[in-house]
């Protein structure tokens, strides 16, 4: 026990040493050309036939995400962007590409030694309620990551565990509360609370308000902006609604089935999209004011178990020529920070 | 803390199901009888008496007496006591090993799983009463062996039980939040996954425990299990057969005991399945 605590006190007074050796300009977080592919079917059938086939739901992904930079993931249901934020959180183990944290690359790095990597990345889940263990109270839920990183004395806390509510907006008086005693508004709370008493310099938002009642989602919105510019922390905030994104975010990255295919500043965006695929998002916007989920993006989906040349956009594009069948477009910077996977941007 | 509050509850839904009230009642009934109600009797459960053979159900001796001259409920109550004692042993150490195998094959997956799963198929593929049969023709005979025997014949059940909920309980976000925060894979299992899966094992437990009773009976009542003269219902059974034309209470009134048991285990283990299942719960409270 003593051997270990002194192991990992050495540890972590190389990692001190490490972060202070990077430099101020470096990303936080580099993520580069990740794929995550999940098996089709399992058992006798699959092992009868071809052998098994795949589903790439992240296919080489790059992005960077700097220090205190709010970066969003956009994109239709099964797009791939909660898979790409459970893959940095190592939830999923990435098939190749590499995840790399304050200049550490974490990408095949076993359990023990990642465990001195967690505290620094965290996760907000889309749903509160199944997000807290349902039989530990907020008190056991806050207090489990104090004592196992051994932020504190155990003496302190209980004081800790009452400036993470506070901080997150809930008073102390819920910490013998039992998650279904909670709204939904009251465990997302909680659940940022319970991230942020790492102080993590990354976390992976996934869709952190679309469970939630629109009356407390500004509430929620809010609380992740003010404690982001309070604390500086990086985020990736992963989600459907574009407006959300705007609202909440500096950068924004726009997912297809998998790929990344555009990405740039908010108001570049916003102005100047140059894929098809960022246009059409931005023109559901406009008329109905309704968000992308679903089938307002018209025109023929793409089948992500059977196609595997050509643009993933191909069967949707309104600008498609015959050039875009043989290969997905290679990721271009057409300006600075902003990155885009299309042949005919320039026809745009 | 967690389990404070989950018995509160069901103390209070407890009142409103009346088959789990009822079982409640029939094996607190049963408990206390086998607890305390040995040192109230003023005979001896092994002691024969041949002033008092066979003696028709009295105010003197309610469940008469054997061959011996024995009282019999006071055997009974003894016999219970071990029966009881055996299968909980039984059950107990089924439900722990099997647990443990049926967690560590959903949260390992992979060539562990597939072995373990395999196994327990094996066992499985056996009648209940014929594997037991076939474990103490393999172990030999005594009280040490029926528990072992008891503990095999529990350890799928308890082993896939496990399995199947851990596999639904895993991919649940709050296991994914522990696993972000660090946790190791032992604590997760222990703190964030065994909670949540105890419910029905719990009523499996109980379940359990009537049929290991019956078990233990059986394997008595052949000469397999618990020798005589050690009271146990199943010993007891044997010996008021061979000469039941003669004293009928013997066989009848120990067969009505163990009935009486097993029916009230039953009841509590069907009504807790429909307390700690949400679906049921919202019925019955509407």
């Amino acid at each position: 026990m003593w051997e270990e605590s002194a192991t990992s006190a050495a540890f972590c007074m190389a990692m001190v040493e490490k972060a202070a050796q990077v430099d101020k300009n470096t990303p936080l977080l580099s993520v580069r050309e990740l794929l995550v592919r999940f098996k089709l079917g399992d058992g006798l059938a699959a092992a009868l036939s071809r052998g098994p086939s795949y589903l790439k739901a992240v296919d080489e992904v790059s992005f960077d995400v700097g220090r205190g930079e709010v970066l969003g993931l956009v994109g239709e249901s099964g797009s791939g962007k909660t898979t790409i934020g459970k893959a940095i959180l190592r939830l999923y183990e990435p098939q190749s590409g590499s995840i790399v944290v304050n200049g550490v690359d974490i990408t095949r790095m076993g359990d023990r030694a990642l465990k001195h990597y967690r505290r620094d990345l965290q996760m907000v889940f889309q749903d509160p309620l199944s997000s807290l263990n349902p039989r530990h109270t907020v008190r056991t839920s806050l207090r489990t990551p104090l004592l196992l990183h051994k932020i504190c004395p155990s003496s302190e806390v209980e004081q800790r565990i009452d400036e993470a509510l506070t901080r997150a907006g809930l008073s102390p008086v819920f910490k013998p509360r039992y998650p279904h005693e909670l709204s939904g508004g009251q465990l997302q709370r909680v659940a940022i609370a319970r991230a942020l008493t790492m102080s993590p310099g990354l976390v992976v938002a996934d869709e952190p308000v679309s469970k939630l009642d629109v009356s407390v989602r500004a509430q929620i919105l809010n609380l992740f902006k003010d404690l982001q510019a309070k604390f500086g922390i990086s985020i990736i905030f992963i989600t459907h609604d574009l407006r959300v994104a705007r609202y909440l975010c500096h950068r924004i990255g726009v997912m297809y089935f998998g790929k990344l295919v555009e990405i740039a500043s908010v108001e570049e965006l916003f102005t100047a999209p140059k894929h098809p695929y960022t246009k059409a998002l931005l023109g559901t916007l406009g008329a109905e004011g309704e968000n992308l989920d679903g089938a307002q993006v018209a025109g023929e989906a793409f089948n992500p178990a059977a196609d595997t040349t050509g643009c993933r956009y191909y069967a949707r594009c309104p600008m498609r020529v015959d050039h875009c069948k043989t290969a997905h477009p290679p990721t271009e910077t057409i300006k600075p920070g902003h990155d885009i996977a299309c042949y005919e941007w320039r026809r745009s | 803390m967690a389990t404070l509050a989950t018995l509160k509850g069901l103390g209070r839904e407890l009142r409103h199901n009346r088959v789990a009230l009822g079982g409640f009642a029939i094996t607190s009934f049963v408990l206390v009888a086998i607890v305390i109600g040995p040192s109230f009797s003023p005979y001896d459960p092994t002691l024969m008496d041949f002033t008092a053979i066979l003696q028709p159900p009295s105010w003197a001796h309610p469940f008469g007496t054997n061959s011996f001259g024995i009282d019999v409920l006071t055997r009974v109550l003894y016999g219970a006591r071990n029966s009881f004692m055996i299968s909980f042993a039984g059950v107990s150490l089924g439900a722990i090993v099997g647990t443990l195998i049926g967690m560590t094959s959903a949260y390992m997956g992979k060539l562990f799983d597939a072995v373990a799963m395999r196994l327990v198929d094996l066992l499985f593929a056996f009648p209940i009463f014929v594997l037991a049969l076939m474990l103490m023709l393999i172990l030999g005979f005594g009280v040490q062996n029926v528990i072992v025997a008891i503990a095999l014949v529990y350890i799928p059940n308890f082993a896939r039980m496990a399995r199947n909920t851990t596999m639904v309980v895993k991919s649940e976000p709050y296991v994914q939040a522990a696993q972000v925060m660090g946790q190791p894979r032992l604590r997760i299992m222990v703190r964030e996954i065994l909670p949540n899966i105890a419910a029905p094992l719990f009523v499996q437990f109980t379940v359990g425990l009537a049929f290991a009773i019956i078990i233990e009976a059986g394997l008595s009542f052949i000469g397999l299990g618990v020798q005589p003269p050690t009271p146990s219902l199943g010993v007891m059974m044997a010996d008021g057969k061979d000469y039941f034309h003669r004293g009928p209470w013997v066989l009848t009134l120990t067969g009505l005991a163990l009935m009486f048991a097993i029916l009230g285990l039953n009841l509590l283990g069907d009504g807790l399945r429909d307390l700690l299942d949400p679906r049921l719960r919202r019925r019955s409270a509407a």
